[in-house]
């Protein structure tokens, strides 16, 4: 006990690490998820398939994979575009190989919860706002976007669970998120069980606290709905989370 | 918060490999007594002393870059790094893709395992036997070819090696026999295990000693690499390192 | 070692290959063997745990949506561990955490905890049997009333109610639920490839190793994660046509 009371700072600090990479790459995961849903809704043919082959990858190769593929290829590629531009070669560090992979296969989860979010909004309602005199883009943004966030949002959540748990997998390439340094510090001192059990603990926290926001964030933006139509949204599974629900 | 958002600044961007650095090192940071990382992160060890008694040597800035052996050659060849120095052995197989320094030390292979084992290192009497090696090195090709009827189990680090050692997992190891016995055989997490059999220096496998990995290309840097250790082997740095961790001539003849 | 596959064979490349040549495509085929000692640990290692997972789920489902409250708090407690912290930490919590103890390591199950193999085993049997619970609860909670009324009416046990009634129809529901959880097993395997398991990843990192390569053997450990993973679904595909033939008959 004293030992974990020794090197919890260090946990902390790892914890920060796994928090702030779950950050960046749910940035880049709704970056990559809008655009995909854009190409399936509005895209043309060439859009199209390029989401899904991107969809493809993402559902056949296993995320550790395609981060060795990314942290140890990617540099090779990236290098070679770099030089042809006349540029010096650059390094493609743990942490951002962890964002690009993570952000990469989980924009291809929320591009689904996105389309899903997105059809479920009534056509009817952007065509009034329109014929209102709104334009296009404060239609989109008073209108279609609140609704949007609404629809996505339980969807989002359960994504974002699982990327977090996700994030472990980075300390393989070396990061050091709460995973790396538990692994270190059970190595030093010799105590493996003590400091994974700690870093299982952690993660319950990270789940249980964001689950909780979650939960405020979805009765706020279901404020001005009708209760019927609430209570039949709890009762629907979540626009494209449902196939994420199994996954680690 | 500043502070963390400077530590956070600093893992993103640990990016340019176009470093303020003349010449950058890659090294493992996980084969004691020749490279390890101290608790607080610093890099230490027989390779670390020699590859900064060497840039002193030739008169040049150097950066060392921590790097998994795995991805070591890679790295060098990626432009992460301008040399390795990291114990690796010189071989035929590598100079396919690299080229090779002259040897900086050459120490013989063994095997180690719990002391009261019993075991002989014959290919009948390992025969069945688990045997845990670093991947890709000159020990893991020396035992497929050697001792084919070993179960052998492969490794990212030797440290990995020697913690499946000690659990129990494996029934013995086979590695340089100067970073077992300083890196293992002498450390309290040591005790209870030994040396057994015969030592190897096999050239088919075990190649002609280690030396400094550069890129083909990278002539001029090689000559200097090879001037700067004549020269550190004449003027007595080469000993002084050596004696720091060493009782005996690890350069070999 | 593993069950079926055996040891993982040498890394001599098949001679019939060996002359072409040291990148890409050629490394695959000269380590054709390899790989496919890998494929079969990797499927090998999802299908064992699938099995066994299934076989903690069934009853632990059972005794969540119908057991006594001291059993659903028990149940829901390892459903909610597992499913709450990454596979790998499990995986490391079993294989480093466990041989720590001198008491493990004396007892009659450190012959099986020693291998890599039964630790990985051991961890994603008690990852997916987690998953797998929450899956059918959630199809057992949904049993139409209307079917244990009708079997009530027919005079049928309790018992016969459970398996005969409650639980295909359940395992029905939860078909199209249960191909994610067989992705995401197949998937979540390559942790095998971290405690020294020589899976498809494993291999590849063997032989990125072997010949000091970056991203050859990742290429094709991807390629046959891919092919794995569409062979299942299309696989999966026909089992459901055939269990879910009487809810596609509209479409």
């Amino acid at each position: 006990m004293e030992t974990l009371i020794a090197f919890s700072p260090l946990l902390l600090q790892g914890a920060l690490v796994t928090i702030t990479l779950a950050l960046c790459s749910v940035a880049l995961a709704i970056a990559l998820g809008g655009l995909g849903a854009w190409a399936k809704i509005a895209g043309g043919w060439f859009t199209r398939s390029l989401a899904t082959v991107y969809t493809t990858i993402v559902r056949g190769v296993p995320d550790l994979v395609l981060m060795l593929l990314i942290y140890f290829g990617g540099q090779r590629l990236l290098n070679q575009l770099v030089r042809s531009f006349g540029g010096e070669g650059v390094d493609v560090s743990p942490f951002l190989a962890g964002t690009v992979t993570i952000g990469f296969i989980f924009g291809a989860y929320l591009a689904e919860t996105f389309r899903g979010a997105y059809l479920a909004i009534p056509r009817g309602q952007v065509e009034a706002a329109r014929s209102l005199g709104l334009g296009k883009f404060s239609a989109l943004w008073t209108v279609t976007l609140p609704q949007l966030i609404r629809h996505a949002l339980p969807g989002f959540g359960n994504v974002w669970l699982v990327l977090v748990k996700s994030t472990a997998i980075v300390s393989v390439i070396g990061l050091e998120d709460v995973v790396g340094l538990a692994d270190k510090a059970a190595k030093s001192t010799r105590e493996p069980f003590l400091f994974f059990l700690a870093v299982i603990v952690v993660f319950l926290a990270i789940t249980a606290v964001s689950g909780a926001l979650f939960k405020w964030l979805e009765k706020r933006y279901s404020q001005q709905v009708a209760v019927e139509e609430d209570a039949k949204e709890d009762g629907a599974k979540p626009a494209g989370g449902g196939a994420l629900a199994a996954a680690r | 918060m500043k502070k963390f958002a400077i530590a956070v600044a600093a893992t993103v961007f640990t990016a340019s490999a176009a470093t303020a650095a003349d010449v950058d090192i890659c090294v493992e940071g996980a084969y004691p007594p020749f490279s390890e990382t101290t608790e607080s992160g610093d890099l230490v060890g027989f390779d670390i002393d020699i590859a900064n008694a060497l840039c002193e040597q030739m008169g040049k800035s150097c950066e060392l870059v921590k790097t998994d052996w795995d991805g070591i050659i890679p790295a060098l060849l990626e432009d992460k790094c301008d040399a390795i120095i990291a114990s690796m052995s010189i071989t035929e197989e590598r100079k396919k893709q690299i080229d090779f320094t002259n040897k900086y030390y050459n120490t013989p292979a063994k095997f180690i395992a719990a002391a009261d084992a019993g075991l002989t290192d014959t290919p009948e009497g390992m025969a069945g036997k688990v045997v845990g090696v670093q991947r890709g090195t000159t020990h893991h090709d020396f035992m497929e070819g050697v001792f084919p009827d070993v179960e052998l189990k492969l490794y990212g680090t030797q440290d990995e090696v020697y913690l499946d050692l000690q659990a129990g997992r494996i029934d013995a190891a086979m590695a340089d026999s100067v970073a077992m016995n300083d890196g293992f055989l002498k450390t309290e997490n040591g005790e209870g295990f030994a040396f057994f059999g015969g030592d190897y220096d096999v050239p088919e496998y075990h190649g002609e000693g280690v030396g400094i990995g550069v890129r083909k290309e990278d002539t001029a840097l090689k000559e200097e690499f090879n001037a700067a250790i004549d020269a550190i082997r004449a003027s007595g740095k080469y000993e002084e390192i050596q004696n720091e961790y060493f009782d005996f001539n690890v350069y070999g003849s | 070692m593993s069950l079926i596959c055996g040891r993982p064979p040498r890394t001599t490349p098949d001679p019939f290959f060996d002359g072409w040549g040291d990148s890409g495509a050629a490394l695959a085929l000269k380590h054709w063997n390899l790989f496919a000692h890998g494929a079969c640990t990797t499927l090998e290692l999802t299908a064992f745990a699938l099995i066994l997972g299934l076989c903690i789920a069934v009853p632990a489902a059972m005794a969540l949506a119908r057991g006594t409250p001291g059993a659903k708090w028990l149940i829901s407690g390892y459903v909610y561990v597992f499913r709450g912290s990454p596979l790998l930490v499990q995986a490391y919590l079993i294989y480093y955490g466990l041989s720590q103890f001198e008491a493990v390591r004396d007892s009659i199950f450190w012959p099986f905890l020693r291998d890599a193999y039964w630790c990985a085993l051991l961890a994603f049997t008690l990852n997916t049997g987690a998953y797998t619970t929450e899956i059918l609860r959630g199809a057992i909670v949904n049993t139409p009333k209307g079917e244990i009324e009708g079997a009530k009416a027919l005079g049928l046990s309790r018992f016969k109610t459970t398996w005969l009634i409650e639980l295909p129809s359940a395992f029905r529901r939860a078909l199209p639920q249960y191909s994610n959880e067989i992705i995401f097993m197949l998937h979540g395997s390559v942790i095998a490839s971290v405690i020294t398991i020589q899976d498809i990843l494993g291999v590849g990192r063997t032989v990125n190793a072997k010949y000091y390569v970056a991203y050859e053997g990742f290429i094709t450990a991807a390629l046959l994660y891919m092919v794995l993973t569409f062979m299942i679904v299309i696989a999966y595909r026909q089992v459901e046509r055939k269990y879910l033939a009487h809810l596609i008959v509209g479409r």
